[in-house]
C-alpha cells in the first residue's frame, strides 16, 4: 500500500511537472508527434506494401504459346511435361478463340479488327497459363518449358516484379532511416526538456534530499514525466494514422490501381498500429528523461 | 554508546583548508549542546558531517548507531530520516503553503492522506502557527517562516534536531521566540545540536557548550556561556 502510495505520488509529480512547463512540454509532444505519424505512414505502407508483394507474386503467370498447328495429342502431352516440372502450381489451357473473344471485350478500338477473324483464320496462339509455387524460382521453370517441344515461346513477369519489390524496399530503408534519426531527435529534446525541468526543481530537489527522500523517489518523477510527454505525443498520431487510413480504405473500396493490388483491411492492422505508436512514444520519452536524469541529477 | 559519536574527526577541504582537526564529541541522547565559534571556525563543518552533507578526512562519525563517514551516497535518506534540520535560510517552497511546506517532509514515506493530515497539523500547532497554515511563505514573517521550517523538521519526530544558526537572520525578541520552541521539543525528548554564534541565547539558556576555534575544539562545557 505504501509503496502503491508513492508511486502515485511520483506520478502526479510527473504530470504537474508536464503541465507546469506546458509551453517547454508542447515542444517535445509536438516532436514525438510529428515522429510518430512518420512511424504510422511508415508502418502502415510497409504492411501494405508487404500484402501488394504477395499479392503480385500470387498473381504471376508464365504464359506459354503453343506452336500453330500442334495436335490436340502433342498439347495434351506437353501439358503432362510440364506439369511433371517440380514448381508447377496449376495449369489452364485458353484456346486461340477465347482469347480473341475476350480481348475484343476488353478493348473497344481492337474490336472490329478482331471480329474479322473467325475460328479459322484466328492468327492467335493457343496458350497454357501455369502457376507456379515459388515466384523466386520462376526464371528456371519458364526456361525449361520454353526447351520443350510444341512451345513457341513463353512470357512471364520477367524482373518486374523484382523490381517492384526492390522498389518498396527502398523506400522502406529511406523511411527507416528518417524515422530513427527523427526519433533520435526527439529523445535529445525530451531530455532538455527535463533537464530544464530539473534545473527549474534544483531547491526542491536538495530540500528533499534534506528531508530525506531517497534517490528513486526523486529521480522517478522526471523519469515520468518523459514517459507521459511521450504519451501524449502519441495520441494524435494514433487518431490521425486511424482515421486517414480508414478514410482512405472506404474511399478507395480497399483496391488501389487494378484490382490484383489491394490494401490491408483496417481492422487487422489499426490496433497494432496504436499499440506500436504507443510503445515507441512512452519507450522514447523514458529513454529521454533517463538521459536527463542520469547527466543532470546529481544527487 | 551515545546518540552521537564523533571520534578523532579531521576535515580537509579539497582546496587544502582544514576545518576540523582532532575533534572528539560525544552527545547523549536527550541533550542540547550549542556549537559555538566565530565564522571559519569549523561549526558548520561539524554540522554539516552529522547530517552527511560532507565526510570527514578522517575519523568515525556515528549518528543513531549509523556509520555516518562511511555511508554511501544512495543511503544518506537513511540517516536524514531520522534527523531533523533547520536551518538559518528556512529553506522553504515558495510555491508551496505552510501546510504543504511541512506536508512536503512526508511525502515520501507514502502514508494514508488522513494521517499526513494529523501529523502535518499536530506539527503546525506546536510552532504555533496554525492559523496561517494556508498562506505562503512570502506572506509571512522571517520569525514565522523559521517555524514553518522547524515544523517541517520535526514533523516525522525525529531524534534529533540539527540546527544550523536557525536565528542568524531574526531580530532578538523573534530569536527568544524561535529559542522557546527548540526549547520545548528539547523538553519533550528530542536531542538538540544547535550552531549559532549569538552570545544572548547561549547565555540565557546555559546549556552545554562545545567551542571551536580555527577547527580546533577549544571548549566543552556543561552549563556554559558564551565568554571566553
Amino acid at each position: 500500500m505504501k509503496k502503491i502510495r508513492i508511486l502515485l505520488n511520483n506520478i502526479s509529480d510527473g504530470f504537474r511537472s508536464v503541465f507546469r512547463n506546458f509551453s517547454l512540454s508542447l515542444a517535445s509532444i509536438s516532436c514525438i508527434t510529428i515522429t510518430l505519424i512518420l512511424v504510422g505512414v511508415a508502418i502502415i505502407l510497409s504492411y501494405n506494401v508487404n500484402k501488394f508483394t504477395d499479392d503480385i507474386e500470387k498473381d504471376v503467370t508464365i504464359v506459354v504459346y503453343i506452336k500453330d498447328g500442334t495436335t490436340e495429342e502433342d498439347k495434351e502431352a506437353l501439358k503432362i511435361r510440364i506439369e511433371a516440372l517440380d514448381n508447377i502450381d496449376t495449369i489452364t489451357f485458353l484456346s486461340n478463340e477465347d482469347i480473341r473473344k475476350s480481348m475484343a471485350k476488353e478493348s473497344e478500338d481492337l474490336e472490329p479488327i478482331l471480329n474479322e477473324y473467325n475460328s479459322d483464320t484466328n492468327p492467335l496462339l493457343d496458350e497454357y497459363l501455369v502457376k507456379v509455387k515459388d515466384t523466386e524460382k520462376i526464371g528456371t521453370t519458364a526456361k525449361k518449358i520454353k526447351a520443350m517441344s510444341s512451345v513457341s515461346a513463353v512470357k512471364y513477369g520477367e524482373g518486374m516484379v523484382e523490381e517492384l519489390v526492390k522498389i518498396f524496399d527502398v523506400v522502406k530503408r529511406i523511411m527507416i532511416v528518417i524515422v530513427v534519426g527523427l526519433i533520435i531527435v526527439t529523445a535529445f529534446l525530451i531530455s532538455n526538456t527535463i533537464k530544464i525541468t530539473i534545473s527549474n526543481r534544483k531547491k526542491q530537489i536538495e530540500i528533499m534530499r534534506l528531508v530525506g527522500a531517497s534517490n528513486s523517489y526523486i529521480k522517478l518523477p522526471f523519469f515520468f514525466e518523459g514517459i507521459i510527454l511521450g504519451f501524449l505525443g502519441s495520441v494524435l498520431p494514433i487518431f490521425l494514422c486511424c482515421y486517414a487510413y480508414i478514410f482512405l480504405y472506404h474511399e478507395t473500396g480497399g483496391i488501389l490501381f487494378t484490382e490484383v493490388i489491394s490494401l490491408v483491411n483496417p481492422d487487422k492492422i489499426l490496433l497494432n498500429l496504436s499499440l506500436i505508436l504507443i510503445l515507441i512514444g512512452v519507450i522514447v520519452g523514458a529513454i529521454g528523461s533517463y538521459r536527463a536524469v542520469r547527466r543532470y541529477l546529481k544527487v | 554508546m551515545n546518540l552521537i559519536e564523533i571520534k578523532n574527526v579531521y576535515k580537509q577541504y579539497k582546496n587544502g583548508v582544514t576545518a576540523l582537526c582532532d575533534v572528539s564529541v560525544s552527545i547523549p541522547k536527550g541533550d542540547f549542546v550549542f556549537v559555538i565559534g566565530q565564522t571559519a571556525s569549523g561549526k558548520s563543518t561539524l554540522i554539516k558531517l552529522l547530517y552527511r552533507q560532507e565526510r570527514p578526512t578522517k575519523g568515525e562519525v556515528y549518528v543513531g548507531g549509523i556509520n555516518v563517514a562511511k555511508l554511501k551516497n544512495r543511503k544518506v535518506y537513511k540517516l536524514r530520516r531520522k534527523l531533523g534540520i533547520v536551518f538559518q535560510d528556512y529553506k522553504l517552497l515558495p510555491n508551496l503553503t505552510v501546510y504543504e511546506n511541512v506536508a512536503f517532509a512526508l511525502e515520501m514515506y507514502g502514508l494514508p492522506e488522513r494521517e499526513i493530515r494529523t501529523k502535518v497539523m499536530k506539527s503546525i500547532e506546536k510552532v504555533g502557527l496554525k492559523e496561517k497554515f494556508r498562506s505562503y511563505p512570502d506572506q509571512l514573517s522571517g520569525g514565522e517562516q523559521q517555524r514553518v521550517s522547524i515544523a517541517r523538521a520535526i514533523v516525522n519526530n525525529p531524534k534529533i534536531l540539527i540546527c544550523d544558526e536557525p536565528t542568524g537572520n531574526l531580530d532578538p525578541s523573534t530569536s527568544m521566540e524561535i529559542m522557546e520552541i527548540i526549547n520545548k521539543i528539547n523538553e519533550e525528548g528530542t536531542t538538540i545540536i544547535m550552531a549559532t554564534h549569538d552570545k544572548d541565547i547561549v547565555d540565557k539558556y546555559k546549556k552545554r557548550v562545545i567551542t571551536l576555534e580555527k577547527g580546533i575544539l577549544k571548549g566543552d562545557k556543561e552549563k556554559g556561556g558564551y565568554s571566553k
